[in-house]
């Protein structure tokens, strides 16, 4: 009786989210080993703040990556966000109040002309995505002279950011929050979330079975532009300010966390669970490695080894037989 | 042997496009040159697009076996970095060192194409992770920038021929002589392009699928080290620069699309890379040959890669039934 519970449970976990859960644990144990202050409440809820900003970027990168897509212009739709946001806040009042919705408003348009490209042009989305990324650093070198935008964010952008709530939960993890439910709502229990799912894994069958596929493409990359340019924007929240290269230690770390959370990287496959996993491990992993003061090249280079470890335990395809 | 001509000529349509195309644009740059076209101007505009180019000619290796290497850019970082340090010295030591960078090359793309072959990870992801791996190793090398590099040797190979032509073109051309056209012509290179085109059908053929992957990707690794190798003897030194490395790596997926070599495997040559990347450093080029204003640059090169590659979208025209557009 309860080994037939036992292996109903074990059925529905996922082993990749449980492998990935187990590292964190793992990680953890390692950090405590060094410091016990790595499992004290202070660090771990600094630790999740943190995780946070990658966590919101991840979640547009896994609704394209669920497509069976991929977006490369993380980086600089993220510095959109942060660089339109704070120059609403220099038009004065009514640009305080308009700062968040316009940083991922740009966001969104430029994730339609990536979506555009993907859905009526089929061109690659490894390349549209990287000619939008080219065009939206064109555009914010324009905008700001190619100098750091000297604007500030709104008080709006840095409370989400910085401030705390009731039991002192930062106010960024409420927003993750917020968004990953929104996320998984979408995906599990909307047609829109279904369809998604189905032409990751067979565009050509969705569209026979009457899924309004490009509208959904289209849709999915304007999602994933908007939570990107909306990390900037708490991003920018957080610095008071936002800069050049802000966006770019976010687009591989995010496509990281995806993947290793168990998402296939050919689309149709994952969970959201298992994205929170691999933003929360690639955080805590990136935040251990510092504090143990390992030197950068190590860090780079324990970075790598240990996404490819971790993807040879569980990440692996198929054999050709299969 | 007129259905050979037309075979051929659709064969290579993307090189030839592109080879077209890069002519148009280098006319119109040379033609508006305040200085014109001399020796100096072409050997500058060379040496910049050959260093594109051969990692370009590294991309699209592992690109026609529908891989792709994003690691490439770290690669030639890496060898920047080593060069700076080994290939220095008597000519003796400086072939050495060279030798060690290239064998450096080949190593990294093997540890690439063995994870992907036996651990059987996706090639994106895959070298993402070995990407950060070499730039940590090439930062190890070389926390701050400097080092130096045999000049004898960096000014021979960056300089001009007797004649006035850019030595860096005869680099390329022996590249493409040495390493694109036996690995074109031999039973490997062909077994690449069939697993490109369908790996399933190619791995039922009994075609060596797993040779193939290996020897792209080695072959790719080396290319990658061969431009760090360049990258130094134009420079003088090594760094290890995160962003030089990622911005590369994304110009050479630009060239790869703009030379005609489809992404998703299978079509396409090295040939046209290699125009697909002096094309692209002609856009930036022309551009400051028309005096655009150096802050709008950035924007009019995103804008023209962007149309450029809604271009290749001209072929959905002449699909007559709407299922051919989902593969």
């Amino acid at each position: 009786m309860v080994g037939n519970v036992l292996g109903k449970i074990r059925r529905r976990i996922d082993p990749a989210i449980a492998w990935a859960f187990g590292c964190i644990v793992l990680v953890l144990l390692i950090g405590s080993l060094y410091s016990s202050s790595f499992l004290s409440p202070e660090y771990l809820l600094q630790q999740l703040k943190v995780a946070s900003f990658l966590g919101v970027i991840a979640t547009g990168a896994m609704i394209v990556i669920l497509l069976g897509q991929i977006d490369l212009s993380v980086p600089w739709v993220v510095a959109v966000g942060g660089m339109m946001a704070t120059a609403a806040t220099g038009w004065g009042p009514v640009g305080e109040i308009l700062a968040i919705p316009v940083g991922i408003g740009c966001g969104i348009a430029l994730g339609l002309v990536s979506g555009a490209g993907v859905a009526f042009l089929r061109i690659p989305s490894m390349v549209v995505t990287l000619a939008v990324n080219a065009v939206a650093q064109g555009l914010m070198v324009v905008h700001t002279g190619g100098f750091s935008p000297q604007d500030a964010s709104s008080p709006a952008m840095r409370v989400i950011a910085t401030g705390q709530s009731l039991l002192g939960i930062p106010n960024a993890l409420l927003v993750w929050t917020a968004v990953g439910i929104a996320a998984v709502f979408l995906l599990t229990r909307t047609t829109f979330g279904r369809t998604v799912y189905a032409i990751g894994n067979r565009e050509r069958a969705a569209y026979l079975s009457g899924a309004r596929t490009r509208l959904i493409v289209m849709a999915a990359f304007a999602l994933s532009g908007a939570l990107s340019a909306f990390g900037g924007v708490l991003l920018a929240g957080y610095a008071s300010k936002a800069a050049q290269a802000m966006g770019d230690p976010y687009l591989l770390p995010a496509i990281a966390a995806v993947v290793l959370g168990g998402t296939s990287i050919l689309g149709g496959r994952g969970s959201y669970l298992g994205t929170v996993a691999g933003v929360i491990l690639i955080t805590l992993l990136q935040s251990i490695l510092s504090v143990m003061q390992m030197e950068e090249f190590g860090r780079h280079v324990t970075y790598g080894v240990v996404i490819i470890a971790m993807l040879l335990i569980y990440g692996r395809g198929k054999r050709y037989s299969e | 042997m007129n259905g050979d001509w037309a075979y051929w000529l659709r064969e290579h349509k993307g090189t030839l496009l592109a080879f077209a195309a890069f002519v148009v644009m280098f006319t119109i740059y040379a033609a508006n040159h305040p200085m014109g076209l001399n020796a100096n101007v072409a050997t500058t505009a060379a040496n910049k697009g050959v260093l594109l180019a051969i990692v370009a000619m590294a991309q699209t290796l592992v690109v026609l076996t529908s891989g792709i290497d994003l690691s490439v850019g770290m690669v030639m970082v890496l060898a920047n970095c080593l060069a700076s340090s080994i290939a220095v010295g008597s000519p003796l030591a400086t072939g050495l060192g060279v030798a060690g960078v290239l064998l450096t090359g080949c190593v990294c793309g093997a540890v690439n194409g063995l994870i992907v072959i036996y651990g059987r990870l996706q090639p994106i992801v895959t070298t993402i992770a070995t990407g950060a791996v070499y730039y940590g190793i090439a930062l190890a090398l070389r926390p701050v920038p400097g080092g130096d590099v045999n000049a004898a040797l960096a000014d021979a190979l960056t300089g001009q021929l007797p004649g006035g032509v850019p030595a860096s073109l005869a680099v390329l051309l022996i590249l493409v002589a040495v390493v694109w056209l036996p690995f074109r012509r031999s039973a490997i290179g062909r077994a690449a392009y069939a697993l490109g085109s369908s790996e399933i059908a190619a791995y039922m053929s009994g075609v060596p699928i797993r040779r193939a992957k290996f020897v792209a990707y080695t072959l790719s690794g080396l290319l990658a080290s061969m431009a760090g190798l360049f990258l130094t003897f134009i420079t003088y030194t090594g760094e290890a620069s995160a962003a030089n490395g990622g911005a590369y790596t994304l110009y050479s997926i630009a060239a790869v699309v703009l030379g005609g070599v489809s992404l998703f495997g299978g079509s396409g040559s090295a040939i046209g890379a290699i125009f697909g990347a002096l094309m692209f450093r002609t856009i930036g080029d022309l551009l400051f040959v028309f005096n655009v204003e150096p802050l709008w640059q950035p924007l009019f090169q995103g804008l023209v890669l962007l149309a450029a590659v809604c271009l290749g979208s001209v072929r959905l025209l002449r699909i007559r039934n709407r299922l051919d557009l989902y593969g």
